[in-house]
């Protein structure tokens, strides 16, 4: 397919992994921040083909592993609501909350659907007016004009029915909180390329410029991967710290103006928003602005809204600031896999835990933890 | 949840609303442009969740490319200049 397969050559793959092995002469902890790049190093094996010396630490970028299991269960409880369909993406349904997900309120008789798109969910609202139909907004600035374009069309087409309950995210405060956490050490970053699309590569210069530490902004296929790993180590054997776009196909230094209009009229940012394993981060999250209050599931249903715990087993958080690694996870593979997943980092395959798990990584950790 | 996929604009099927028919492979849907700028019938765009996210340039796309292939040649060159030491 054009645009993808081109990115994914094997011989040229091969080369550029020699090419970073002669650069790299020290160790390096480089944090790829999205879940989209996570998915793509497990897949290819990018890490069997980085030399030793660099480490790829699995960020925080994957919206669904981040959601806190208060927000799972106000969630759920909405759904359970007389009369309520309630519409998400594929990946959040299996997340757990303090007791149960989604999936299991499905089985038990809530009526939960799965869409691709939250266009998909306002379709639904409009073919069933005398039922609510809430969406599950959630996601970084990727996904947010997408929730942000939808209210504005049942707005427009004055959908009633329709609501969202909103989880967005932004990605530049969760960065800043991992830059100041102090157990971090991380020698560069792989910038989030989708994201980006939207707000471009200029929000991230504060790294370089404050944190002295390189970024550069990925595409998502092998190449782009073993690309930007390139120019990170370069930049850290020259010396220098800046942001580079890897991914200038598809993004630019200032994003895209009509996606940032859009989010910028139907959303505002709260004063705090709790991270899984993370914590409280300012600023982080996304709620719809007073005048869109019609559409927004919070001021149309009674949640909980409880602030609920960590499970105590899981590591998350030193997982997600790629202080510990998931196999030092006591739970790891044993009460926590895929079916059975007690952190979120174990739920979509994007995250750290399940990619270790489903891409048989196992043999590779047992190898270099003796 | 975050990914994108990359499909080619085949017919705008609603201009004022912003509707545009894409393939992906073989697969076609409509999807909604109203976050681009005049898209054309040929032109190759992001798509996320239903949405057109970016356009993608030709250009840009051909010189990350060739860059690539830089890198891999530049490999094969230090390898000859390497052996030919001994
Ligand atoms: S293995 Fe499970 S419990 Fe442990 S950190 Fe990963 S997701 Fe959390």
């Amino acid at each position: 397919m054009k645009f993808i397969d081109e990115y994914r050559q094997g011989d040229i793959a091969q080369k550029l992994a020699e090419q970073i092995a002669q650069l790299a002469t020290r160790p390096l902890k480089i944090m790829e921040v999205c879940g989209g790049h996570t998915h793509t190093i497990f897949k290819y094996g990018i890490e069997d083909l980085l030399p030793e010396n660099i480490t790829m630490i699995h960020g925080p970028g994957c919206p669904v592993c981040v959601i806190p299991l208060g927000r799972v269960d106000d969630a759920i409880s909405i759904a359970e609501q007389p009369g309520v369909i309630f519409t998400t993406f594929g990946d959040a349904m299996r997340v757990p909350g303090s007791k149960t997900s989604l999936l299991d309120a499905k089985a038990s008789g809530a009526d939960v659907r799965m869409v691709y798109s939250p266009l998909d969910a306002l379709k639904i609202a409009k073919k069933n007016p005398e039922r609510q139909v809430v969406f599950l907004a959630l996601g970084f600035e990727t996904t947010a004009p997408s929730t942000a374009m939808t209210i504005l069309q049942a707005a427009k087409e004055g959908v009633e029915n329709f609501s969202a309950f909103c989880n967005h995210i932004t990605i530049v405060p969760a960065l800043k909180a991992l830059l100041d956490s102090p157990d971090l050490q991380l020698d560069g970053f792989l910038g989030p390329g989708h994201v980006s699309t939207v707000i471009g590569t200029r929000p991230y210069e504060f790294v370089p410029r404050e944190y002295g530490k390189p970024v550069a902004v990925a595409g998502f296929e092998p190449l782009d991967i073993l690309q930007s790993v390139y120019m990170i180590v370069k930049q850290v054997v020259e010396g220098r710290a800046e942001v580079e776009n890897q991914y200038a196909r598809c993004i630019s230094r200032d994003g895209n103006r009509k996606a940032l209009e859009v989010l910028f009229e139907v959303f505002e940012p709260r004063d705090y928003f709790e991270w899984r394993g993370l914590g409280s981060i300012a600023h982080s999250g996304m709620k719809l602005q007073r005048k869109y209050a019609a559409f927004d599931a919070e001021f149309k249903f009674d949640v909980p809204g409880l602030r609920i715990a960590d499970p105590k087993a899981c590591q998350c958080g030193e997982i997600l600031k790629g202080v510990k690694r998931p196999w030092e996870c006591k739970v790891f593979g044993t009460a926590c896999t895929p079916e059975t997943p007690i952190g979120s980092c174990m739920v979509s395959s994007e995250g750290a835990c399940a990619a270790y798990y489903n891409f048989g990584r196992l043999s590779k950790i047992a190898e270099r933890s003796v | 949840m975050c990914l994108a996929i990359p499909g080619k604009i085949i017919e705008i099927v609603d201009a004022e609303n912003s509707i545009a028919k894409v393939d992906v492979g073989g697969v076609r849907r409509n999807i909604n442009t109203g976050m681009l700028d005049d898209t054309r019938v040929g032109e190759y765009v992001l798509i996320h969740v239903g949405f057109a996210m970016s356009k993608i340039d030709v250009h840009e796309a051909e010189e990350t490319l060739r860059v690539l292939k830089e890198i891999g040649d530049y490999q094969a060159e230090f390898d000859e200049f390497s052996t030919s030491l001994e």
